[in-house]
């Protein structure tokens, strides 16, 4: 069984900056780190691994510098490395890398399933994953909380937090697995030394053969027209004094005043 | 030398990122109430962390001693105690078996210890042997097919937890130094009990223990080396051990670094973070600069153990230099803390304990620079 897991370097979720004159985010000389349902990605993968036998590929575009995610993935147990990584493949919407996506799968070629984070912490959009199932014309179940195979089908539950949902899709199928699908295991030191020796390539667009036209900018009809911070709320603390009565009488007072009782 | 390589830096990172998150968050419950968490234990064990330097094919993961020191910075950084259960437990007990037992011994001991299936300890201090490790008491007199081990041991680090301890005893008297000998010595022996943990100030939770022998009957394929090799055997072992100690001592002042920066840059007084007066930044400089002199010269000894060269000397400046300078920066942190530094309420006041014993435990200060200055030939 070949299970490819596309991995996304986001920012460190405690170190987020925007460019105040472009709006974007800021990722050179930001802390980075794996997103963090793509590990629960590679997790999910490495269970099926250990249990149905094959591989586990992992896939990301982005700058020459996420080969630190490829490095982590490696070291957690995966088999082999692939990074997009082009200067034209910059600048893509989720279209755009969906299609980028699809492209380096067909080219790996032979996979049973593709297996992504429900989302990532940077975009939010939850899109890519489905629109590369789209792109490559194969089933896509998102929100899986459990995961099987057998017999050619994929299994999930869906959780649709009010209620779950028990789905099936035929293989070659891709999933989107939710953060409380797994623990994602650490990378060992056994693993990070083996990792060491494990095929990484690294792949362009004129690799991959894309049309030009359906990568990076040219190929987002989406743009971000401006990412700002919202304004932030000015809170006020009172502390409140007396015997627990008191306190709680001029509490209700308070809330009172404001309308909230 | 002055730039870990990719290796390496992965390394680091995996210990940082584990010992963060599964680590810390016990650091200060294992202290105030000195229970052994072997959970983080069981946890090591999954990683390959019990037995790192030790090769594959004995149970270790086979990482090089710079992987080592970067382990145990990487958990002294967080919790000094889970940092000298693993340092006296891979330094002090697999250590000597791979370096001086056989290969039955190995198989038995060994292979279970790295997997961290098992836990070791290290038993050489007595009442009247400490820095005159010389003085030994105890007795391992051979009768049959066995040694009777007699006599006590304190301080013994892990004791609680131990399943495998390496003793040292007297097997001839006469010969001083040379009448030392070396067994491992299993927790189950008829004979062999031990008191409570001791209520240390620091390290509250490495589960120190006293050690009583009372005609325990020590099998004797369990005679590690040679008989009368005994301290030779202890003085190698403790060379490694204060290479992993100067480790400990690195990770406390930098664990205690990255409190007062965090710290320092977000407490607002007379209208300024206080990180903006220049005595927090000239303060912090400082203690930022021992740190890393002290990695350099615990990479340097791990380097030379890698490398097979003489490491005694290498070893014993690392654990001079780091243990004055861990407790040099987690005072300083608890000052640039004030009130709230002397509170249990964050973390430096619990490095400024755990950093005092750096300078004691594997050879106090004095006994570096008694080996240091040897090394000179100074006399």
């Amino acid at each position: 069984m070949k299970i490819l897991v596309f991995v996304k370097q986001v920012p460190d979720t405690d170190d987020v900056q925007l460019d105040p004159k472009t709006g974007n985010l800021r990722r050179d000389g930001v802390k980075s780190m794996m997103n963090p349902m793509d590990a629960n990605a590679i997790e999910a993968a490495l269970q099926l691994k250990e249990k149905h036998g094959g591989s586990v590929v992992v896939v990301t575009m982005g700058l020459p510098m996420a080969t630190e995610v490829q490095k982590k993935a490696l070291g957690m147990g995966c088999d082999e490395a692939f990074l997009l990584s082009d200067r034209p493949f910059g600048g893509a919407d989720t279209l755009a890398t969906s299609y980028t996506l699809a492209k380096a799968a067909e080219k790996i070629g032979d996979f049973d399933l593709l297996l992504f984070g429900r989302l990532a912490t940077d975009g939010d959009t939850a899109q890519t994953g489905p629109a590369v199932a789209a792109q490559l014309g194969i089933p896509q179940i998102s929100l899986a909380s459990s995961i099987e195979v057998r017999d050619g089908w994929v299994y999930c539950d869906r959780d649709l937090g009010d209620r779950v949902q028990r789905v099936r899709a035929k293989l070659p199928a891709v999933v989107t697995v939710n953060g409380g699908i797994n623990k994602p295991r650490y990378a060992t030191p056994i693993n990070i030394m083996r990792a060491q020796k494990k095929p990484r390539t690294t792949w362009t667009a004129a690799d991959l053969g894309c049309d030009m036209t359906k990568i990076g900018t040219p190929g987002s009809p989406s743009s971000t027209k401006k990412v700002f911070e919202p304004e932030k709320r000015n809170t006020d603390t009172q502390y409140l004094t007396g015997s627990p009565d008191e306190m709680a009488k001029a509490l209700a007072d308070l809330l009172e005043a404001e309308h909230l009782l | 030398m002055f730039r870990l390589d990719e290796e390496h830096l992965e390394l680091q990172a995996s210990f940082k990122e584990f010992a963060e998150n599964e680590i810390k968050p016990l650091a200060k419950e294992i202290d105030e109430t000195e229970r052994f968490p072997l959970e983080s234990v069981k946890k090591m064990a999954e990683m390959g962390m019990m037995g790192l330097p030790i090769p594959e094919e004995y149970g270790g993961s086979g990482i090089d001693q710079l992987g080592y020191v970067l382990e145990i910075e990487e958990l002294a950084k967080v919790c000094a105690t889970t940092a000298i259960i693993v340092s006296a437990h891979t330094s002090l007990c697999c250590w000597p078996i791979l370096k001086f037992g056989t290969e039955e011994q190995k198989q038995k001991y060994l292979v279970p210890l790295a997997r961290g299936e098992k836990l070791g300890a290290f038993a050489l201090t007595e009442p009247s042997a400490g820095t005159d490790a010389s003085m030994q008491k105890s007795t391992a007199v051979l009768d049959g097919d066995a040694y009777v081990l007699n006599g006590s041991k304190i301080f013994i680090t892990n004791a609680g937890a131990a399943d495998v301890f390496i003793v040292f005893a007297m097997t001839d008297k006469e010969q001083g130094t040379r009448g030392i000998s070396a067994f491992i010595v299993e927790r189950d022996m008829p004979g062999f009990s031990m008191s409570k943990p001791e209520n240390k100030m620091g390290l509250r939770a490495s589960s120190t223990c006293e050690l009583i022998f009372d005609n325990v009957r020590i099998p004797k394929e369990n005679l590690l080396g040679q008989e009368g090799k005994g301290f030779k055997i202890a003085m190698a072992t403790l060379d490694g051990g204060r290479i992993g100690v100067a480790a400990q001592a690195t990770g406390i002042a930098q664990g205690a670094i990255d409190e007062a920066v965090k710290y320092t840059t977000e407490r607002i007084q007379f209208g300024r973070r206080i990180s903006q007066f220049q005595n927090t930044q000239f303060t912090l400089a400082d203690m930022q600069t021992k740190t890393d002199a002290a990695r350099l010269l615990v990479w340097r000894a791990a380097a030379a153990e890698q490398d097979g060269q003489p490491y005694t000397a290498p070893a014993a400046m690392a654990k001079l230099f780091a243990a004055e300078t861990a407790s040099y920066v987690t005072n300083r942190a608890v000052q640039l803390f004030g009130g709230y530094g002397y509170s249990k309420d964050y973390p430096v006041e619990r490095m400024m304990r755990d950093a005092k014993v750096t300078e004691i435990y594997e050879g106090t200060s004095e006994v570096q620079k008694m080996v240091i200055s040897g090394f000179m030939g100074v006399k």
